[in-house]
C-alpha cells in the first residue's frame, strides 16, 4: 500500500508532464519547428517510452514485492536463497538489449546534427557577451544583436564564439544548446519551417546576469527576410532640422562623457555616427522587438527604464549608471526610436 | 561489568570536551562526523529553501541575482562536500570497524585529523558568508568564468581554497579506511565474506584516492592562474577553458558514485535484514559496484555534450554512460529479488530502502535520457538535469542516508528511534521530494535553463515552479521531523545489542559498544555470522585479557588548524600566515609522530 501510494504520485506527476504538453510554452523542446529540433525530439520520445516501459515493469515489481511479501502474522521464515545464476544473468542482459535500441539512434542522430557547413547555408556569426547575443551575417554585412532574423525554409549554420565566457545557445524550438566558448568555434545548423518569433536564452551560467541573456529567432516568410536584410542594410537617417529632440538625443548620444566609458559612442556602433564595438549595434534598434539581452521591451518605457540605471535592469550590466537628465533621457529615447 | 574490565585494564570511555576534543576512537569520530555533516545538510537545506522561495513566483525579487548565485553555488558544493560525503563518512567510521571485527581503524589519529580538517574546511568555506564573497561560480566552477578578470572578488578564491582543504580530509579518511578494511578484518573474514556496506565503502575509498588528486590539480592551476598570475585557463594566452572542465568532470562524474555508493551498500544491509533473507546475489552485487566504479571513470565527458566535441567523442561517451546503467540495474534487480520471498517487515529503515530504490530509479532513468548526447543537447543546463540529481542525490543518497540513520541508530546511542514519528518523516520526505522534483522534469523540458534566479512569466511555468517550491518546504519539513525524533526518543526504547536481528558482526556486541567494541577479535566463519548455521565462536562478555587502546592527542587538530590558517594566508595573499600556517602543520606532524604511545 505504501509503496502504490508513491507510484500514484509518481503517476499524477508523469500526468502533469503529459498535460504540460498541451499548453502554450514558447520555449518548449517538445513542439519543435526545425530539422535539429524535430531529430532530437523523435530520439528522445523513442528513449522516454523505453524509460516509461521500465519505470512501469520495475516499479510494479517492485510494489508486488512489497505488497506479497509483507510480514504477517504466523508467516513462515523466508527460505534462504543465496542468488540464481541463471536470472541474474537474464537481468543483466535485458537491460543491455533495450539500451542497444537507444544507443543505435543516438549514434544515428549525434552524425545527423553536427552543424557542419552546408553548401547554400545562410551562416550567421553568433558571438556571445556578458549578457547579450551579438549576430552578424557576414555575407549580407548586417549586424544585430539578441534577435536573429533567419528566412523560413532555408538552412542556417552558426558560426559561434564567445567574446569573454562560456556562453549556450539555446532556441529549444528550433533545436538543441550548443555552447558558445572563448577561443573556439562552435557550429549549429537548422533548417526552419514556420514562420514565427522563437524565443531562447544563454543555457550556460555565465556570471550574475546570465538569467537576463535572453535571445529571439525571428523565422520570416522569405520575402520578408529579404526586405528586413534590406532595412538593416540602409543607413538610418539623421534626424532632419524639425526634430528637435532627436536632434539632442543624437548630441546626447555623441557627447563624450567623464569618465570616458560614459560616453555612448564608446561603446555603441550607429551606422554614419559612431563605432564602438562593446555594446550592441544600435544602427536600427528600434527595428527590434526588445532591449537589454532581450528583457525590457523595445518602447519609450523600455528605453527609459534602461537609461535611468541599466545595472537595475540587468544586475553587474557592463554598461553602467550614467549621470543624465530626465531631459537627455527624453532625448535619447526619441533619438533611439527612430532608429528603424 | 564496568568493574571486571576495569580490572583487567580494558580502557573506559572518558567524558568532558577535552575527551572529544583529543579523541581517536573511531565511534566518536563517526558521531562527530555524522553530527557535523548534519548541520550542514540542514545548512545546505536552508540554501535550497532560499532557492526555492525565489523561484516560487516569477520576477521575484527575494534575493538578489548576486545573492541567487551564492546561493546555488553553496548548495551544490555543501550537500555534495559537506553534506553527502561526510554523512557516508560518518558511517565508515562507525560501522566499518564493527563490521570488520576490528578494534579501530588503521590510523586512529589521522582518523581525527580527516574530521577536524573536515569540520574546520566547511567553516573556512561557509566563513565566506561574513564577508559577504560566497562562492558564486556554480559548485562545477568552469573556467574562465573563474579568472581573476571575469570573478576578482575572494568568492572564488574561498571556494578554491575551502575545496582544497576538504580534499586532504577526504584523501587522508581514503586511505585510511582502505588500508583498515584490507587489513584489520577479523580472521576468517575473507574479502568474499566483508558485508556488502563494507564492500561499497571499500571500492568508494579507491574512488577517492584516485579522483581527488584530479580536481586537487585543477584546482591547484586555478589558485596559481588567481594568484601568480600563470596562464593555465586564459584564452588570451593561449589556454583552453575546456582543460576545466575535463580535469572537473574526470573527477566530477567519479564523484557521483562516490555519493550513492556508500548508500547502495547500506541498503543492501538493510533490505536483508528486513526481509529476513541474505542477500540476493552477494557477488554480482559486489562485482556491480566495482564495475560501476571501473565504469565511472570513463563517461566524463558526457557533462560535455553541449560543448562540441565532435561526433566520435560524442558516441564513445554516449555508449559507455550507457553502459553505466547495466551494473546499476543489476543491483536494483537484486535488492527486489532480495525482498522477494521474504518476510518483509515495514519498519523506517526498510520504508527508506524501499524509498531508495523507487526513486533512484527514476534518477536512473532520467540519466539513460540524457546519456544520449543528441537528447542531451535539449536537457543538458536545464531543470530536467536538476530533477534528476535531485531523484540520484536525494531519492538515492539521502534516503539511503537515512535508512542507515534509522538502522544504526540504536547501535550508535543504545535507543530506538521512534517507528510512527520515523514513518511520518519518511512519508512526508517522499511527498515533498516528488513534488519539489518530478515538475522539475516538465520544467525543465519546456524550457527553463538551470542557475538563473528569475524567469519570465511568459514561459508558462509559475504553477509548476509554485509546486515544486512547496514541494521542497515539505522535504524541509520532514528534516524537522527527523530532528524532534532524535530528541523524543531519548532513553525511551532500549534497543539491546540487536534490535533488528541483523546478520552482520556489528549486533554480536552490545548498543553502544565499549571503546574497545570486541572483548575479543571475533572468528569469522560464515558471511552472515549471525545468521548462519555455522555458530560462531561465541564472543566473551568481558575482555580475556587487557585491551590496549592508543590515548587522545591534540595533535590531529592542531595540524588541521595549520592547514585553515595556511589556506587563510592563501586566501589574504599574506605570505606571513601563510608561513605560519606551514610551520603549524610541521610542527603538530613532529609532535604527532614522536607523541609517546601509551597515555
Amino acid at each position: 500500500m505504501n509503496n502504490r501510494r508513491s507510484i500514484g504520485v509518481a503517476f499524477a506527476a508523469l500526468a502533469l508532464m503529459l498535460a504540460a504538453c498541451a499548453g502554450d510554452y514558447p520555449q518548449s523542446t517538445l513542439h519543435p519547428t526545425a530539422d535539429f529540433g524535430y531529430q532530437i525530439d523523435g530520439l528522445s520520445r523513442t528513449i522516454f517510452w523505453w524509460a516509461v516501459a521500465v519505470f512501469v515493469i520495475v516499479e510494479t515489481v517492485l510494489v508486488v514485492a512489497v505488497l506479497k511479501f509483507r510480514d504477517r502474522p504466523g508467516a513462515a521464515d523466508p527460505a534462504v536463497v543465496h542468488g540464481n545464476t541463471l536470472m541474474e544473468m537474464a537481468w543483466t542482459l535485458a537491460p543491455a538489449v533495450v539500451l542497444v535500441f537507444i544507443a543505435v539512434p543516438s549514434i544515428q542522430t549525434i552524425l545527423k546534427t553536427t552543424g557542419a557547413p552546408v553548401d547554400g547555408a545562410l551562416e550567421v556569426e553568433v558571438i556571445g557577451h556578458q549578457w547579450w547575443w551579438e549576430f552578424r551575417y557576414p555575407a549580407l554585412a548586417v549586424t544585430t544583436a539578441n534577435e536573429m532574423h533567419v528566412p523560413q525554409g532555408r538552412t542556417v549554420t552558426l558560426r559561434m564564439t564567445s567574446a569573454d565566457v562560456i556562453h549556450s545557445f539555446w532556441a529549444p524550438k528550433l533545436g538543441g544548446k550548443r555552447d558558445v566558448l572563448p577561443g573556439r568555434v562552435t557550429r549549429i545548423a537548422f533548417t526552419p519551417d514556420s514562420v514565427g518569433e522563437f524565443m531562447g536564452q544563454c543555457a550556460e551560467f555565465c556570471g550574475e546576469s546570465h538569467a537576463n541573456m535572453r535571445l529571439r529567432l525571428v523565422v520570416d516568410a522569405p520575402a520578408d527576410f529579404e526586405a528586413w536584410v534590406a532595412g538593416q542594410r540602409t543607413a538610418p537617417p539623421a534626424p532632419d532640422s524639425a526634430a528637435t529632440t532627436e536632434r539632442a538625443g543624437l548630441a546626447a548620444f555623441r557627447q563624450v562623457r567623464q569618465p570616458a566609458n560614459h560616453s555612448c559612442i564608446a561603446c555603441h556602433a550607429i551606422e554614419g555616427v559612431s563605432a564602438g564595438v562593446l555594446g550592441p549595434d544600435l544602427s536600427h534598434l528600434a527595428s527590434r522587438g526588445t532591449i537589454a539581452g532581450g528583457i525590457l521591451p523595445m518602447s519609450a518605457d523600455g528605453l527609459t527604464r534602461w537609461l535611468r540605471d541599466p545595472t537595475v535592469v540587468k544586475p553587474g550590466s557592463l554598461m553602467p549608471k550614467i549621470e543624465l537628465s530626465e531631459a537627455e533621457i527624453d532625448a535619447l529615447v526619441a533619438y533611439l526610436t527612430s532608429l528603424r | 561489568m564496568a568493574t571486571a574490565a576495569l580490572a583487567i585494564e580494558a580502557p573506559q570511555a572518558r567524558s568532558g570536551i577535552r575527551s572529544w576534543i583529543t579523541t581517536t576512537d573511531h565511534k566518536r569520530i563517526g558521531i562527530l562526523y555524522g553530527v557535523t555533516a548534519f548541520f550542514f545538510f540542514l545548512v545546505g537545506g536552508l540554501e535550497a529553501l532560499l532557492i526555492r522561495a525565489q523561484l516560487g513566483s516569477p520576477h521575484n525579487t527575494l534575493v538578489s541575482a548576486e545573492t541567487y548565485n551564492q546561493l546555488f553555488t553553496m548548495h551544490g558544493t555543501t550537500m555534495v562536500f559537506l553534506a553527502i560525503m561526510p554523512l557516508s563518512a560518518a558511517f565508515f567510521n562507525y560501522i566499518i570497524p564493527l563490521q570488520i571485527g576490528a578494534r579501530d581503524v588503521a590510523f586512529p589519529r589521522l582518523n581525527a585529523f580527516s574530521y577536524w580538517v573536515f569540520l574546520l574546511g566547511g567553516l573556512f568555506m561557509n566563513a565566506s558568508f561574513l564577508f559577504g564573497a560566497a562562492p558564486d561560480g556554480g559548485w562545477f566552477g568552469y573556467a574562465n568564468l573563474t579568472s581573476l578578470q571575469y570573478s576578482p572578488g575572494l568568492n572564488i578564491d574561498f571556494w578554491v581554497l575551502g575545496l582544497q582543504i576538504l580534499g586532504v580530509a577526504s584523501i587522508a579518511a581514503g586511505i585510511n579506511f582502505l588500508i583498515t578494511i584490507v587489513n584489520l578484518r577479523a580472521p576468517g573474514m575473507t574479502m568474499m565474506r566483508l558485508p556488502v556496506f563494507t564492500w561499497m565503502a571499500l571500492i568508494t575509498q579507491f574512488i577517492i584516492v584516485t579522483a581527488f588528486p584530479v580536481i586537487t590539480v585543477a584546482l591547484v592551476l586555478l589558485m596559481f592562474d588567481r594568484t601568480f598570475g600563470t596562464t593555465f585557463y586564459s584564452v588570451a594566452a593561449g589556454g583552453d577553458v575546456l582543460l576545466w572542465q575535463h580535469l572537473f568532470w574526470l573527477f566530477g562524474h567519479p564523484e557521483v558514485y562516490i555519493l550513492i555508493l556508500p548508500t547502495m551498500g547500506m541498503v543492501s544491509e538493510v533490505i536483508p535484514t528486513f526481509s529476513r533473507k541474505p542477500l540476493f546475489g552477494y557477488a554480482v552485487v559486489v562485482y556491480s559496484g566495482l564495475l560501476i566504479a571501473l565504469l565511472g571513470w570513463g563517461v566524463w565527458a558526457h557533462h560535455m555534450f553541449a560543448v562540441g566535441m565532435g561526433s566520435v567523442a560524442d558516441s564513445v561517451f554516449s555508449a559507455t554512460t550507457m553502459l553505466i546503467a547495466i551494473p546499476t540495474g543489476v543491483k536494483i534487480f537484486n535488492w527486489i529479488a532480495t525482498m522477494w520471498g521474504g518476510r518483509i517487515r515495514l519498519e523506517t529503515p526498510m520504508l527508506f530502502a524501499i524509498g531508495f530504490i523507487a526513486m533512484f530509479i527514476i534518477g536512473g532513468l532520467s540519466g539513460v535520457m540524457h546519456s544520449s548526447a543528441p537528447a542531451d543537447l535539449q536537457q543538458t543546463d536545464t531543470y530536467f538535469v536538476v530533477a534528476h540529481i535531485h531523484y540520484v542525490l536525494y531519492g538515492g543518497a539521502i534516503q539511503g542516508i537515512f535508512a542507515g540513520i534509522y538502522y544504526w541508530w540504536p547501535k550508535i546511542t543504545g535507543w530506538k528511534l521512534n517507528d510512527g514519528i520515523g514513518k511520518l518523516h519518511f512519508w512526508l520526505s517522499l511527498l515533498g521530494m516528488n513534488l519539489a522534483f518530478f515538475p522539475m522534469h516538465a520544467i525543465g523540458l519546456l524550457g527553463m535553463p538551470r542557475r538563473i534566479y528569475t524567469y519570465d512569466t511568459a514561459l508558462g511555468l509559475d504553477t509548476m515552479n509554485l509546486v515544486s517550491t512547496i514541494g521542497a518546504f515539505i522535504v524541509g519539513a520532514s528534516a524537522l521531523v527527523f530532528l524532534f525524533n532524535t530528541w523524543w526518543s531519548r532513553r525511551k526504547e532500549p534497543a539491546g545489542a540487536d534490535p533488528w536481528g541483523g546478520a552482520t558482526l556489528e549486533w554480536t556486541i552490545p548498543s553502544p559498544p565499549p571503546p574497545y567494541n570486541f572483548t575479543a577479535i571475533p572468528e569469522v566463519v560464515s558471511r552472515l555470522p549471525r545468521w548462519s548455521r555455522t555458530e560462531m565462536k561465541a564472543i566473551p562478555d568481558v575482555p580475556p585479557e587487557p585491551i590496549h587502546l592508543p590515548p587522545g592527542s591534540y595533535w590531529p587538530l592542531v595540524a588541521a588548524a595549520g592547514i585553515v590558517v595556511l589556506a587563510t594566508g592563501a586566501l589574504l595573499k599574506a605570505l606571513i600566515l601563510a608561513i605560519g600556517g606551514g610551520a603549524i602543520v610541521v610542527v603538530a606532524i613532529f609532535a604527532w609522530a614522536f607523541e609517546p604511545f601509551e597515555a
